[in-house]
């Protein structure tokens, strides 16, 4: 095994880069283009809030608002939030539940580049005739009416990156499923594995239908169809059910891994196990249940009559009853705990009251009449914001400081990380808290503008400086990634000192073979049982030292991502320049061939052999 | 490991698909894709129901003047015997028959041509007499909907003729097994949502 | 292991103090914003039971956050290590049935408490068959408004009276006022906040609703409620706004009856210059000027533009705008549907805003 020691050449690291079908590496992938999308989302950000910050202004015309505004909430959401998750599942899962890789190493790969080059293929609308710009929803008419190539971008790259992430998800239900330790039963599985079973199932039913609008958005305004067209019988409002039978979902598909991250938080730093765990897990799955019976909320003034409006209000208050359960679980988790104030916990604790005020709001637009008059206005762009920011992005950046040392062996500054944890809440709440108030006082959602003198004015200039406060604390944030990888002091394996689960008892760096033996896990928080009982080494084990099977590194996934991304654009200029068919066969030809290429070769895998395990470095045996 | 060994009749496993870990996990996630493709499918059942006979105003193609019901009996007869006859082929298949597994994956393949040549020849004939793609929504949902079916066909098509060339030389291995398990998994699933477009799309639309 | 206190916190919370903080709550969620344009100003039925509702839900939910921050609270300044020692190994304890439960149904009851009064008004807002009531001679018994949403612009037909005019809606106080939505070219949604919450003008259907307007609109700060578009509709939709003109019965019975009045027919044969240009310039193959032309016109009538608020929606009404609107309306509103005509001298604006500003129901002579 002298080969993972060898000091690699620029070409062959981006090589392994991306031909890697290691989860530890995909996941680094994931990690960095989300991040990178996260920052492109935020200067999009950015740009609206200070277009907003007077009345009047004129800094950003019209339409290139509305692209800004589109790309902002396309970005965030498909780009950026549900990415970097990625990036955490496939650095922890594996490792929590024991295993020495997900089902499907390719595909996960393939997964990823899939995501990758619908998201660059997405972007390159900037350079390319302007951006779409009908929001991230992307109503019907709208979308059918805006003129220039922005909606084919967004269209055919959410259809790529969409691919991509309907593989995950397969992939992490399949190993949560099938990759378990001897053991880890599923009443052990840890918060953050059950918590990305049920994003994953979620994954796998709600995709499609935006899949299936995708194309229908596709084929209207690119091969002549008339789905939306309704003097040619067609129906716009099929677009909003499929998109929000998608789109509800996924929005349980951000937040239950969060919920998941917090939970693995609140249990660590409060050396307490966590509250109540068959509650959260049963929780947990009924969220994700119901999840599916409440997109028609998204819909109340579109007069779908009062029946469905009140059926659907109803169902949707019902969600507030197991997120309760889970509030009150964390709670209950550190209420007796020892509770050190680290900078996830600070993540955590700033989670807890942002998200609960985020929720309460989501209850009372469930409330249909008076949903009447907050939808759409300002109001909702509150709520959903104290539900992604205060829910998902808080997590995601507790995440980060917590999974740092686990993905990379050394920490983030804690003093720059509670620097940026300050700046970002207070910035957030300065931000956000203020727009409820704006939505009741009558400003519609999605305005380039405000006339002056309708009262809102002071207001949105609050909430522009609250976001400069959250810009302060992301770009300290990007200091602190870049001083600690330029020091990169090593730490080893369970540098919280309180970690619970498998994945902290894994040395560090993490071999890329994960578990040189398969550990056995012996209740929940196998590690914390371990630690207490005196075991020094933190594992035991179902099996003994033997041959572990590996998969190869593949470049198809690449090859086969970017068949599609060519096709895209073959597509996307159908009907207007003469390439664009042939463009269209050779970009699909890629795929196909590429597919035909990994059925038709045998591909095996190796082995490492007993021998070399016994002499690699950071083993366990 | 279990492509090195060489397996005889009595050593074969009873579910050869399932014999290792990376058949069980090739097994459950395939099922899985099968449910996110029934999904897929259901909306757009839920599409074509909702566009049924809308088009323009004073549009003359409806459901009871487009269908005719023969034909799309002889194609249902067509799949739904391709689908017995990849039983048969797993069939041989657990028997480590490896002949048996690929004359009756043929027997699917040339069933499955024969549907896939009746649909072509339907849809030739809904554009000749104007109901094109572009006609009206409801020929829009109508090929979309059919149209995708169609499309699963040729590539479980060009899958199984995939396989059966690729393994001509290989034989049979629980590797191998597990690619044939999987393809005739889907081309019954492709069988079963022509049940159903059969039964709304066709049936209920002569009927209605 | 307490777990008592929760408990114990929600006697502490006696009913005086939650009834003292809802007053307060009312009164400062009051206190925002404008009476024209705001939903915590009803001045209307449905926007009235609509704000009940807010008020039931933000106090029920408040509540939800006090528990919620007190036990937080509480659990951080108990239960820090600094407080419990550095090597200290709390006790690992499972969960609690009992609070389990507590914390299932108490949402429960609290949800139900909001779900009852959503149900109701859900179904007594969507009532609208008092739309097709007539009296004895066949009459409707009910004034009925068709909405056109355009891009950025909206047409009001009042098709029982004949009436067709844009951009202002003028509508009497106390009683029902029917609508019927709909969309020509994309997706709009209609919304007046102070009146009531919006619904959506779909491309494909009619959707129907009541408003109800309590208050005459003359002392508002222009005189006028606003509305807005409240679904985005392509660059302009900021600017999409609409005002609302709330009359007394006897003022919109006068109203009508002027507005009802043919007014001859803009003729190039006239010797103001500006209405010469109206005709030559081929303004009038969009824009009626009569509050009697037929509906569904390309842009939107003129009839009273002379009584209006604002130019476009929403340039304060003024000669200076509307020569500038009608020199490059562009400029002003991105995307709209109206030619620019640059090449018109000072004179001839001056003489066509002139007459524009003339067209008049409420000062007609």
């Amino acid at each position: 095994m002298s080969a993972i020691a060898q000091k690699k050449g620029f070409g062959s690291a981006l090589w392994d880069w991306l031909t890697t079908v290691d989860h530890k590496k995909i996941a680094i992938l994931y990690l960095a283009s989300g991040g990178f999308f996260f920052v492109v989302g935020g200067i999009e950000a950015m740009l609206i809030r200070i277009q907003l910050a007077v009345p009047d202004n004129s800094f950003l015309s019209a339409g290139l608002y509305n692209e800004i505004l589109t790309m902002h909430g396309t970005t965030m959401i498909f780009l950026a939030a549900m990415p970097i998750l990625f990036g955490y599942m496939n650095a922890v899962v594996p490792l929590q539940i024991g295993a020495r890789d997900v089902a499907f190493p390719f595909l996960n790969s393939l997964g990823f580049w899939l995501f990758f080059f619908g998201g660059i293929f997405l972007n390159l609308s900037w350079f390319m005739g302007g951006a779409p710009d009908a929001g991230w929803t992307s109503y019907a008419s709208l979308s059918l009416y805006s003129p220039g190539h922005g909606i084919d971008f967004y269209a055919l790259g959410l259809q790529i990156s969409g691919a991509g992430t309907y593989i995950a998800g397969i992939n992490f239900l399949v190993t949560i499923i099938n990759m378990r330790a001897p053991g880890m039963t599923y009443m052990r599985m840890p918060l953050f594995t059950w918590t990305t079973f049920v994003a994953s199932a979620l994954i796998l039913f709600a995709f499609p239908p935006l899949t299936i609008g995708l194309f229908f958005l596709i084929f209207d305004r690119m091969f002549g169809a008339n789905f939306f067209d309704h003097t040619m019988g067609g129906n716009t409002i099929i677009w909003e059910h499929l998109f929000w039978i998608f789109g509800h979902p996924e929005v349980y598909i951000l937040i239950l891994p969060a919920f998941g991250i917090f939970s693995e938080i609140f249990a660590i730093f409060s050396r307490k196990r966590l509250f109540g765990y068959s509650a959260m897990v049963f929780a947990t799955v009924l969220i994700g249940f119901l999840g599916f019976m409440v997109w028609a909320h998204h819909m109340f003034t579109v007069g779908l009559g009062p029946t469905a409006n009140a059926i659907f209000a109803v169902a949707t208050m019902a969600i507030a009853v197991p997120t309760g359960v889970k509030i009150f679980n964390w709670l209950l988790t550190i209420w007796g705990g020892s509770i050190k104030v680290t900078t996830p916990m600070l993540y955590a604790l700033g989670f807890i009251p942002s998200f609960v005020a985020g929720g309460v709001t989501g209850v009372m637009q469930a409330a249909a009449p008076l949903d009447y008059q907050l939808h759409d206005s300002y109001f909702i762009v509150a709520h959903f914001h104290y539900v992604i920011v205060g829910g998902v992005v808080l997590a995601i950046l507790a995440g980060l400081h917590l999974y740092w040392p686990l993905m990379f062996n050394t920490m983030l500054s804690e003093k720059l990380g509670k620097i940026t944890f300050w700046f970002f809440f207070l910035g957030f709440h300065a931000t956000f808290f203020i727009q409820h108030f704006l939505g009741l006082m009558g400003m519609p959602r999605r305005v380039y503008t405000f006339i002056e003198g309708q009262g809102w004015d002071l207001f949105n200039f609050i909430s522009s400086m609250g976001a400069i406060l959250m810009a302060i604390g992301v770009i300290v944030l990007v200091i602190n990634i870049v001083m600690t990888t330029v020091k990169n002091v090593p730490v080893g394996n369970d540098p919280w000192k309180d970690g619970r689960t498998l994945e902290w008892a894994i040395p560090q760096p993490v071999p890329f073979y994960n578990f040189k033996r398969t550990p056995l896990v012996r209740g929940l928080d196998t590690f914390w049982i371990e630690k207490q009982e005196g075991n020094k080494e933190g594992m035991s084990y179902a099996e003994p030292l033997s041959d572990i099977h590996m998969p190869n590194n593949s470049f198809i996934p690449f090859v086969m991502s970017l068949g599609l991304f060519i096709a895209a654009f073959g597509a996307l200029y159908n009907g207007e320049k003469a390439w664009a068919v042939p463009v269209l066969v050779i970009g699909l030809g890629i795929t196909l061939a590429s597919m035909a290429t990994r059925s038709l070769k045998d591909d095996h895998g190796y082995h490492i052999h007993k021998e070399d395990l016994m002499d690699h470095k950071g083993g366990n045996y | 490991m279990a492509e090195e060994v060489k397996y005889t009749p009595q050593t074969w496993p009873e579910h050869p698909e399932t014999a290792n870990l990376e058949g069980k996990n090739k097994f459950l996630g395939f099922w899985l894709f099968l449910g996110g493709e029934t999904v897929l499918f259901a909306s757009l059942f839920a599409t074509y129901l909702a566009l049924k006979n809308k088009g323009p105003e004073g549009m003359e193609f409806t459901t009871q003047s487009l269908f005719e019901l023969p034909l799309v009996f002889v194609m249902t007869m067509l799949l739904l015997t391709s689908s017995l006859t990849s039983v048969y082929a797993m069939y041989h298949m657990k028997n480590f028959n490896f002949r048996g597994v690929q004359t009756w994956m043929a027997i699917t393949v040339l069933l499955g041509f024969g549907f896939l040549a009746l649909e072509i020849y339907e849809f030739y004939h809904y554009v000749h007499i104007g109901f094109t793609y572009s006609q009206s929504a409801f020929s829009s949902s109508f090929f979309t909907l059919v149209g995708t079916h169609g499309l699963h066909v040729v590539i479980g098509l060009g899958w199984i003729i995939l396989l059966m060339l690729r393994n001509a030389k290989r034989g049979l291995s629980i590797y191998t097994a597990q690619k044939y398990y999987t393809a005739s998994l889907y081309w019954h699933f492709i069988d079963v949502v022509w049940v159903f477009i059969f039964t709304v799309v066709y049936l209920m639309g002569v009927m209605s | 292991m307490k777990v008592g206190f929760d408990l114990a916190m929600m006697k502490g919370l006696k009913k005086w103090r939650l009834f003292s903080m809802l007053a307060a709550l009312v009164f400062f969620l009051a206190a925002c914003g404008q009476e024209q344009i705001s939903t915590l100003t009803p001045r209307g039925p449905v926007a009235s039971e609509q704000f009940d509702l807010l008020i039931l839900s933000t106090a029920i939910m408040t509540f939800v956050i006090i528990v919620v921050v007190v036990i937080y609270v509480l659990a951080l300044m108990k239960f820090r290590r600094s407080k419990v020692g550095e090597n200290t190994i709390p006790e690992q304890v499972e969960g609690n049935t009992k609070l389990e439960i507590v914390w299932t149904i108490v949402p429960i009851i609290l949800l139900l408490i909001l779900a009852v009064p959503t149900v109701w008004l859900t179904y007594k807002q969507a009532e609208v068959s008092g739309m097709e009531q007539v009296d004895e001679e066949g009459n409707k018994t009910a004034l009925t408004v068709n909405v056109t949403a355009k891009l950025y612009w909206w047409e009001f037909e009042y098709p029982d009276l004949g009436i067709v005019t844009a951009q202002e809606l003028v509508v009497p106080t106390g009683e029902k006022v029917y609508f019927n939505l709909k969309a020509a070219d994309v997706k709009h949604s209609f919304w007046i906040p102070s009146i009531g919450g919006k619904l959506d003008t779909n491309v494909e259907n009619v959707n129907k609703f009541y408003l109800e307007f309590d208050k005459e609109s003359e002392g508002l700060k222009d005189g006028v409620f606003y509305g807005k578009c409240a679904e985005l509709c392509g660059p302009s939709h900021a600017l999409m706004d609409f005002k609302v003109k709330t009359l007394s019965p006897e003022d919109f019975d006068e109203w009508v009856a002027v507005a009802q009045e043919e007014v001859p027919a803009p003729s190039e044969e006239s010797e103001d210059l500006g209405e010469q240009l109206f005709v030559s310039n081929s303004c009038i193959g969009c824009h009626a000027t009569s509050g009697v032309a037929a509906a569904n016109q390309r842009g939107p009538s003129l009839a009273t533009f002379g009584d209006r608020n604002r130019i476009a929606g929403f340039l304060e009404h003024n000669e200076e705008n509307l020569k500038g609107w009608i020199k490059n309306s562009q400029e002003y509103k991105e995307g709209n549907l109206m030619p620019v005509y640059p090449d018109l001298t000072d004179e001839e604006l001056n003489a066509l805003a002139a007459y524009l500003m003339g067209l008049s129901v409420e000062n007609r002579e």
